[in-house]
């Protein structure tokens, strides 16, 4: 495919743009330097060639400093999506390393472009910044994109894990850091209690968005990937809680004064502002869901009505010092489902890209600062203080896993086993969440600040990379899976079917104890929230919903781009006629389990498939596009009766003629005058050696290849390439009917046969288009393969 | 409790999964002591799966409730329930090779008899063609020509391992079990044929 020629070309594209970027960085880098001993250098430069340096006006003139911050991030942003892009074209490293990890390398190279010509960085991240701008983007990203369902369902060890987890993380390394400090060997001794707890509470901030990834690869079951999402999810906000409440403790009292009624009032401010921030964001989310109703006519500020109230959720809740973070994560989980049914196909998708866009920036600036710190003078190196906080991290970590999840394994319908603890407890990777914590210390109250922040990068580039990039491998390992290999047809069914088989016993008998509470639910969201918060003519079924929006989605993808996905096989043409037995060619196997494997019907992906960097299509959209494929096929079905569609053009209505093979001499349809214009891969058409079995079902083969072969309209279209072959066809590629057929009209025809005529009756054509899309299988008809004769068989169509 | 006792060795299961079977069959039948078709329906999920009448079906079959060699029965109570959940319990491989094979086999039989719909112990090239057209079901693109097509294909193939090489004239009636097993030789069920809730070691429970 194209996409072959393309590689080769553009790592070397890429890198001569990054070094592009580089180069012009460094460029205005040094202008930027140039300009600081002298002050307006180039002003001056120019002043000095004029003789009144205030009467002339200059023709070409550099001020750097005007557009200095936003041009160097820009140009950031810009670097990091560069190396994304090639990150992603180079097909093995994403299955290597996590892409959190090529931004840190990102980061880390453009700190060292900074720090290697001298530069002042312009002082983008502050706290406040980082809380108000930077912070809200990415929580608002994994709060709305998050699974509701298995969140729901396994809410409470999700909160009992990333609760308590959080907690015995953040107090247990404070501890064990302070003891370590009491030796005097290490020089830490200034370093007091509460210092320690904070760093404690930072370092738990874990950021295992970069393992969902792989355990998607992995196939993980699905309670432990949303354990690790929700802890994700949730462990920000929890440890900015924890970093807030002992900031204001460190900010009150000198530690000696710290009573025990301050201790209970710290865990009582923890409760309240994590059940505050929860419930500021479900009213914002009800609030915003329900204005989403009346925008049917501006909906283009639909996108505008959501992301403010979720931003203005997070501000009010930090207004009154509850957790913005809770806030807009829950005010994104609410909003959520109600919001995707009240707006536009296209606020939707808008939405949804924009959201992963302004959390791609944030992170992306966040790890530019963090190389710029890396490479940079402010570090203060102290062994132990390091090594015993990379050691207590894991420690920890360890010691929160197996402990909480012995306790709740004892209330779980499916407890955890080891190694899906051994998996959890390996995917405490820190990321971005705990730097800016540590860059964000108030220098007055923490003298030793540098301190931390090496410490914090060390515990980021190690976990980040050395657990990021084993953790694959090790997922893979812990769950040794015997590869199947497919030989054959049967197995590929057998498989698929024994799937299918075990996917409907779970649902007969999956999840008992959370059907009632969910049903209980439902219940109560029909009769009341719905009502309130969805437009009036909205279908009461979200399936329904979907399905209208998909076939939208379909038909604006069909005018756009002209063509839709549809199988492409091709079977090889090259087997002989064999006397005797008759044989499957390896090459048919193979494409018949090609079909086979693309085509079957997708076992219901039991995995939510998240992923932090880029957009997957819905597995709820993929299920509800099969159910809208087969509620087409029935209708087809039910057409064929003879009733026409309401739809249906009369204007310019043709009549085709379709190709018929004849019962008794089936031969093969002449292909040769076709050959050269049909493209690449669907010239030859389905070849198949007849099969014989037992008599009876022989005849009865035969007679039901006649009737199909009756319902088939075989229809040989020119090689237009694009399914809007209705286009070529003069004056009856109206959009309009392929707007209206939706998916129908969209599948690319096979030329198998002849076409006498191209016309076609409009009715008859839609499904004629159906059913012509596809595989054409010749299989009843070849008696004699290779036999290309000329002859063109009719078809008369009923 | 104590009703649940026989059904113990049934499943080698704990009695507290029993209870949530119990439960998940008191829901799924609506406090009646049997269940019909008709209350599969309650399983939203289900309406996904494309080969969901089979499945359906398969509850029902007189062949899996070990109550006779065909024809389907009206409704089941809780004991054919568990009956059928222990097809899918894990093959505990502690218990000895004869074991494991035996309930490997148990598992393949149940397979079986959800292709062979009309109980004639030969799984015919009909009855192949309509699981195949059902697991191409979702997709418009692939007519029942080819759902045909890989249905006769699939039939070869079994045909050309179980009987070898074929006389131009001889007939292949259809997969019979043995032969059904010897396609399954090498493939590993393990992973598939079993549901993850009755995971759990065998507990001697006195309650």
């Amino acid at each position: 495919m194209d996409l072959k020629t393309f590689v080769p070309f553009s790592p070397c594209s890429r890198w001569l743009l990054l070094v592009a970027l580089v180069g012009s960085e460094a460029s205005s880098d040094l202008n930027e330097s140039a300009d600081s001993p002298a002050q307006h250098a180039p002003k001056a430069w120019f002043a000095a060639s004029s003789s009144v340096p205030d009467e002339r006006i200059s023709v070409f003139e550099l001020d750097y400093d005007y557009v200095q911050i936003p041009y160097e991030v820009t140009l950031w942003i810009l670097l990091a999506s560069l190396a994304k892009i090639g990150f992603h074209l180079c097909r093995r490293l994403p299955g290597l390393m996590p892409e959190s990890c090529l931004l840190i390398l990102v980061g880390a190279l453009v700190g060292g472009i900074i720090f290697g010509t001298d530069h002042k960085s312009p002082p983008v991240m502050d706290s406040s910044i980082y809380f108000l701008y930077l912070l809200p983007p990415i929580v608002l990203e994994s709060g709305y994109f998050m699974p509701t369902r298995p969140f729901l369902e396994n809410i409470g060890s999700i909160l009992w894990w990333a609760g308590l987890g959080a907690l015995v993380n953040a107090l247990g390394i404070g501890l064990s850091l302070y003891l370590v400090c009491r030796v005097g060997a290490f020089g830490l001794g200034d370093l007091s209690l509460l210092e320690t707890l904070l760093f404690g509470s930072l370092l738990s901030a874990v950021d295992p968005a970069a393992v969902l990834a792989v355990f998607e690869e992995a196939r993980v079951n699905e309670q432990l990937y949303m354990i690790i999402f929700g802890e994700a999810l949730l462990n920000d906000g929890i440890s900015v809680v924890l970093y807030n409440i002992l900031i204001a403790f460190t900010k009150m009292h000198k530690f000696e004064d710290i009573e025990p009624v301050d201790i209970l009032a710290g865990c009582a401010r923890f409760i309240i502002v994590g059940c505050g921030g929860v419930f500021f964001g479900v009213i914002f989310g009800f609030i915003s869901a329900f204005i989403t109703r009346f925008t049917q006519n501006i909906s283009a500020i639909e996108p505008l009505i959501v992301f403010m109230f979720s931003y203005l959720s997070y501000l009010a809740a930090e207004t009154l010092y509850l957790s913005g973070i809770l806030a807009i994560t829950a005010c994104a989980v609410t909003m959520k489902k109600y919001v995707e049914e009240n707006v536009s196909q296209t606020s939707y998708t808008t939405i949804k890209y924009f959201m992963k866009m302004l959390s791609s920036v944030s992170e992306t600036l966040i790890f530019i600062f963090m190389g710029v710190s890396t490479i940079g003078k402010n570090h203060e190196w102290n062994w132990a203080f390091i090594c015993f906080t990379l050691v207590f991290c894991q420690i920890w970590r360890a010691i929160s896993v197996f402990a909480l999840f012995y306790v709740s394994n004892q209330f779980r319908t499916f407890p955890f086993s080891i190694k899906d603890q051994c998996i959890i407890f390996y995917s405490g990777v820190r990321g971005a969440g705990s730097f800016s914590l540590a860059f964000l210390l108030p220098l007055s109250l923490f003298p030793r600040k540098k301190l931390f922040v090496t410490a914090t990068l060390v515990v980021i580039y190690f976990t980040a990379f050395i657990q990021g990039i084993t953790i694959g491998p090790l997922v893979r390992y812990l769950d040794v899976r015997k590869t199947n290999k497919k030989e054959s047809i049967n197995e590929e069914l057998h498989i698929r079917l024994m799937d299918h088989l075990k996917a409907g016993i779970e649902d007969v008998c999956g999840h008992w104890s959370h059907y009632q509470v969910r049903d209980k639910f439902k219940k109560f969201d029909h009769r009341y929230l719905r009502k309130i918060l969805i437009r009036k003519n909205q279908p009461k079924s979200s399936i329904v919903s979907l399905y209208k929006k998909l076939e939208m989605k379909q038909a604006i993808e069909m005018v756009e781009t002209g063509i839709l996905s549809s199988t492409a096989f091709s079977i090889s043409n090259q087997a002989q006629r064999i006397q005797g037995i008759k044989r499957l060619s390896p090459e048919d196997v193979e494409s018949m389990r090609d079909i086979l494997t693309r085509n079957m019907y997708q076992v219901r992906q039991r995995t939510p498939s998240y992923n932090k960097y880029n957009l997957k299509p819905q597995t709820s959209e993929k299920q509800a596009k099969e159910i809208l494929i087969r509620r087409q096929n029935t209708l087809r079905e039910s057409m064929r009766k003879g009733h026409s569609l309401p739809w249906a053009k009369p204007a310019g209505t043709k009549n085709i003629r379709y190709l018929s093979v004849p019962y008794s001499n089936l031969q093969l349809p002449e292909r040769d005058t076709r050959a050269p214009e049909s493209s690449d891969d669907h010239g030859s058409g389905s070849e198949f050696p007849p099969i014989t079995f037992s008599a009876p079902s022989r005849t009865g083969m035969l007679q039901e290849r006649r009737r199909t072969q009756e319902t088939i309209p075989m229809r040989n279209l020119p090689r237009g390439g694009t399914a809007l072959h209705f286009g070529h066809h003069e004056g009856n590629g109206s959009h309009e009917e392929l707007a209206g057929r939706g998916r129908r009209a969209a599948v690319r025809p096979r030329p198998l046969f002849h076409a006498v005529d191209e016309e076609y009756e409009s009715g008859e054509e839609v499904e004629g288009a159906a059913s012509a899309a596809g595989a054409r299988w010749t299989a009843e008809q070849g008696h004699n393969r290779g036999h290309h004769e000329s002859q063109s068989p009719l078809l008369q169509r009923k | 409790m104590r009703v649940f006792f026989p059904f113990l060795s049934l499943l080698s299961v704990s009695s507290e999964q029993i209870e949530q079977l119990h439960r998940r069959f008191k829901q799924l039948s609506g406090d009646q002591p049997t269940i019909r078709k008709e209350n599969f329906n309650n399983v939203p999920d289900l309406e996904l799966n494309p080969i969901r009448s089979k499945i359906i079906r398969a509850f029902f079959d007189n062949r899996n409730l070990r109550k006779g060699p065909s024809g389907l029965a009206d409704e089941i109570d809780f004991e054919d329930f568990l009956t059928i959940m222990s097809y899918f319990r894990p093959i505990d491989t502690t218990l000895g090779e004869e074991q494991v094979e035996l309930s490997r086999k148990e598992k393949l039989r149940f397979l079986f008899h959800m292709y062979d719909s009309d109980s004639d112990g030969r799984i015919t090239l009909e009855e192949y063609r309509n699981v195949v057209e059902e697991l191409l079901s979702g997709n418009p693109h692939i007519e029942k020509e080819s759902a045909r097509s890989i249905a006769d294909g699939a039939m070869m193939e079994a045909a050309s391992v179980c009987v070898g090489q074929m006389e131009p004239d001889q007939v292949y009636e259809g997969i019979t079990f043995e032969d059904f097993l010897k396609i399954w030789q090498g493939i590993d069920i393990e992973t598939k044929m079993h549901v993850r809730f009755l995971n759990m070691e065998t507990i001697a429970l006195c309650h």
